[in-house]
């Protein structure tokens, strides 16, 4: 388990738990948090689930893949600290992960 | 002018349930026109992911969305569906007991006994970026879509994206444009080598510019645009002259219409029962992502199975006092002739 923080544009968080092997994204939808879209339900296919790392999670959530790279053109406000939370994996590593979420995914 | 079409049944939605609809209803002699915002068939198959494995299709161990697509085209098109693309039903009106007329935003109108709205997340539309103060400009200044390149003649057209919409109308328009400025967020491209390369060559040539960065603001007065706000790559700030602002950004999914037509709704969904999965007016069904119904799992072969019990009470609308006879196509000759197999 490992628990995920999503700061909201009016600065609301909401914590959740997110189980080894699912993504930031499912987490973020299982736990109904506003402003998570994932209309494609995960497949790297839309980028309505964009958030921003923390400065300090940025290194240990690690690089975008280049589909992700290719899908960001889709985001607004994309920032070095971008990331699709579909294309995060939850491991034990990234207990206690803070990502904000965007105004609007779009 | 307006075009009136009358058919048994008007499917409104070409994905993978849509498609299936077609087959069903046609096994049982019902013909089908069927409507897609799009302008191919396939709906998020087509347009979400067209090259991306779905796993979960009975006895297709792998599928790509788009030879999901083409396969359902083949199984329906012993059928000869009328396919109308790029039209968006805007209007759903009941006359009478199975009299059912639509109108598309492409000035067709339907005259039909039966309708099923396989709509999935409704319909796509273009993405329209958060940027504060746009919506004033929209029509106006700003387009989502080109509808007449001629409208753009002497403008000073900016153009945000980086794939194939953008790319291809950068180099559409450069040649009419009074000036033309591309603003991608980085200094690679998902479009076509080819546009690409003709786009970095008109650059070179001094004729257009491109520059690195995101749109930030805009700028204008009584809904036209004057100038964009870029915020480049490396944090610096600056204007770009503009009247016309196109931001391609691909699309998203809303529900659109179809919540006007006077159906029960759910959290966006439509209602029906599990049974014909028919919506709360009789006569007007709704299979797929669309529906919604105690149970509903989201699944391609959900659709599937919801068309093929819609496609029995659609039979008993259109042909009232008729005994339905249950047949497979394994055995039935009738079938079989219908499918051209036999």
């Amino acid at each position: 388990m490992a628990k995920i923080t999503f700061i909201q544009h009016n600065g609301t968080e909401i914590s959740a738990s997110g189980v080894a092997g699912m993504t930031v994204m499912e987490t973020a939808v299982k736990h109904q948090v506003p402003g998570i879209d994932a209309d494609c339900g995960g497949a790297c296919a839309c980028a309505t689930c964009h958030v921003y790392i923390e400065p300090e999670w940025k290194e240990k959530v690690g690089a975008r893949n280049p589909m992700e790279e290719d899908m960001l053109d889709f985001a607004f406000d994309v920032r070095d600290n971008s990331r699709l939370s579909c294309q995060i994996k939850v491991t034990d590593a990234l207990d206690g992960l803070r990502v904000k979420v965007p105004e609007k995914q779009f | 002018m307006t075009d009136v079409i009358s058919t048994d049944v008007v499917v409104i939605g070409a994905g993978p349930c849509g498609l299936f609809a077609i087959f069903e209803l046609g096994l049982l002699d019902l013909k089908c026109h069927v409507i897609d915002i799009l302008d191919r068939a396939g709906g998020q198959c087509a347009e979400l992911y067209p090259e991306k494995p779905i796993y979960d299709i009975p006895a297709l161990p792998t599928v790509t969305g788009a030879e999901l697509t083409t396969r359902l085209m083949e199984q329906a098109k012993p059928f000869k569906p009328h396919y109308h693309f790029n039209q968006m039903v805007t209007s759903l009106e009941k006359r009478g007991d199975n009299d059912f007329v639509l109108t598309t935003d492409g000035a067709l109108e339907f005259h039909c006994k039966v309708v099923v709205i396989a709509a999935g997340g409704g319909s796509f539309q273009p993405k329209k970026p958060p940027i504060p103060g746009i919506e004033t400009y929209e029509g106006t200044s700003v387009f989502y879509s080109v509808k007449k390149m001629e409208a753009l003649r002497g403008k000073d057209v900016l153009i945000v994206g980086g794939g194939d919409s953008a790319l291809d109308w950068t180099n559409n328009l450069q040649p009419i444009a009074k000036s033309l400025t591309l603003v991608h967020r980085r200094d690679e491209f998902r479009a076509a080598p080819d546009s690409v390369k003709k786009m970095r060559e008109l650059v070179e040539a001094g004729k257009m510019q491109l520059k690195i960065g995101q749109v930030t603001g805009l700028s204008g007065a009584d809904g036209v645009l004057s100038a964009a706000t870029l915020k480049g790559a490396d944090g610096a700030v600056s204007e770009i002259t503009t009247n016309a602002l196109l931001p391609f950004f691909g699309l998203t999914m809303k529900l659109g219409p179809v919540a006007d037509w006077g159906l029960n709704l759910t959290e966006n969904l439509i209602a029906v029962d599990t049974e014909k999965f028919e919506t709360s007016v009789p006569g007007i069904f709704a299979v797929g992502d669309i529906n919604t119904y105690p149970g509903k799992l989201k699944l391609i072969l959900s659709g599937f199975h919801e068309a093929a019990l819609m496609a029995q009470q659609a039979f008993r609308y259109i042909n009232p006092g008729e005994r339905l006879l249950f047949q497979y196509t394994t055995s039935s000759t009738n079938l079989q002739k219908k499918l051209g197999v036999n």
